[in-house]
């Protein structure tokens, strides 16, 4: 007995540190698999609270930014209507931003946003209370940003499409060929479509948009346009190199989708949906 | 930043009191990464490079400042600009190496770990020397 208290007190230090160590690498682990409920997030009210302090000062700075790109919105959602106006009495109009499903808009402020890492995570500062849940699909006017992840009342915390795991369906603008959408954790405005079919009529500066296959996503939304692509190993697939419309780095306010057939849509297929 | 990310933080671990109690030190490290963490969004993997990077530091001096270390009266800014250079370097070195292998957690991305390291790492060491030049007190 005395020489097991001996050698745990001749020790201690290399034990507290395996201690800690291994507490570390299993909060890592913890965050490398999807909706597990950990307090290490920064969308707790803590780090929340501070991180929309601070993005409220720094907001001043990007004011005429965020004006100017506000603008241009609303000009092409003026000229929509427009044309909206002149098309009602054509027969089989149809048109990609003519979205499918029932869905709702919310919109919020990134108050916290990463891009350098290899799984990227983006708080906002609307959570439970303002109606957000996990799954909904977030946008700004030029394109897709992620997917809600966690909530809590005030924040919540969106899975980037800069993350090692993220998967988004998506497809070709002028065809309906599609594929999913992944990064490899280079660039952080290029990401990459896989699994596209070799027959796909795939060029250089063609756009790519959102999938019909998503729940979270209604289609047609803009995501980038083809920077440059090549075959895989099977010269079965295409993986293409796609140059975002959005400027990752720097984001500002943002769009919360929420699909509200989604729920209907589940029950029917009783499945659980593999896109993300 | 794409690769270029410098983590001064790790001035903490460099200066922390060299005769001081090597458990509180490794609490202390550890306490600091998880902090970092919280807001990064990270996990646990500043926390543990930094815990790593504690733990080997005594090592570290004895190997980069020899004798003086024992006398444990060592002063950062009174070293010899070769001997403190090699142990921020190493220091860095280990802490950058294991934040990125945490932080990409497959082994096939080795050389994309390497090359993080690489340049975080330069980065790092310049701006720790700086400020270690700049903040420290002058004896005479």
């Amino acid at each position: 007995m005395q020489q097991i208290f001996n050698f745990l007190i001749r020790n201690k230090n290399k034990i507290l540190f395996l201690f800690l160590l291994g507490l570390s690498v299993f909060f890592t682990i913890q965050t490398h698999s999807f909706h597990k409920s950990s307090f290490i997030s920064s969308a707790n009210s803590f780090t929340g609270g501070i991180y929309s302090w601070t993005s409220d000062i720094e907001n001043y700075f990007h004011l005429e930014e965020y004006n100017e790109r506000l603008l241009e919105e609303n000009k092409q959602l003026r000229n929509i209507l427009t044309n909206l106006n002149d098309t009602i009495s054509v027969e089989n109009y149809t048109d990609s931003s003519n979205f499918e499903g029932v869905y709702y808009f919310r919109a919020a402020r990134v108050i916290n946003n990463n891009f350098s890492k290899a799984d990227n995570y983006l708080t906002i500062n609307q959570g439970e209370d303002a109606g957000i849940k996990p799954e909904f699909g977030v946008v700004t006017s030029k394109g897709v940003i992620g997917i809600v992840d966690r909530v809590n009342s005030r924040f919540s915390r969106v899975i980037s499409i800069l993350h090692s795991e993220a998967r988004i369906n998506a497809q070709l603008s002028k065809s309906n060929h599609f594929g999913s959408l992944t990064w490899n954790g280079k660039d952080p405005n290029i990401v990459q479509l896989i699994d596209v079919p070799r027959q796909a009529p795939v060029n250089r500066g063609d756009t790519i948009v959102t999938g019909g296959k998503s729940l979270i996503f209604p289609e047609g939304l803009p995501i980038g346009s083809i920077e440059d692509y090549t075959m895989d190993e099977s010269q079965s697939y295409y993986t293409i190199n796609v140059r975002l419309f959005n400027d990752m780095t720097n984001i500002g306010f943002i769009y919360i989708i929420e699909n509200l057939d989604r729920d209907n849509i589940l029950s029917l297929e009783d499945v659980e949906d593999d896109e993300q | 930043m794409g690769y270029i990310n410098p983590y001064l933080y790790i001035l903490f671990v460099l200066l922390y009191p060299f005769n001081s109690n090597q458990s509180l030190f490794l609490i202390f490290s550890f306490l600091l990464g998880l902090g970092i963490d919280i807001f990064e969004d990270s996990g646990g993997i500043n926390a543990a490079a930094c815990v790593v990077a504690a733990f080997v530091r005594p090592n570290l001096l004895r190997f980069s400042f020899g004798i003086s270390y024992d006398h444990q009266n060592l002063r950062l800014g009174s070293t010899p600009f070769g001997a403190r250079l090699t142990y921020i370097l190493l220091i860095v070195g280990i802490h950058h190496f294991v934040l990125f292998s945490l932080e990409m957690f497959s082994l096939n991305h080795i050389l994309l770990i390497l090359k993080k390291t690489l340049y975080s790492g330069i980065f790092t060491v310049i701006l720790s020397t700086l400020s270690l030049s700049i903040f420290s007190k002058k004896y005479r």
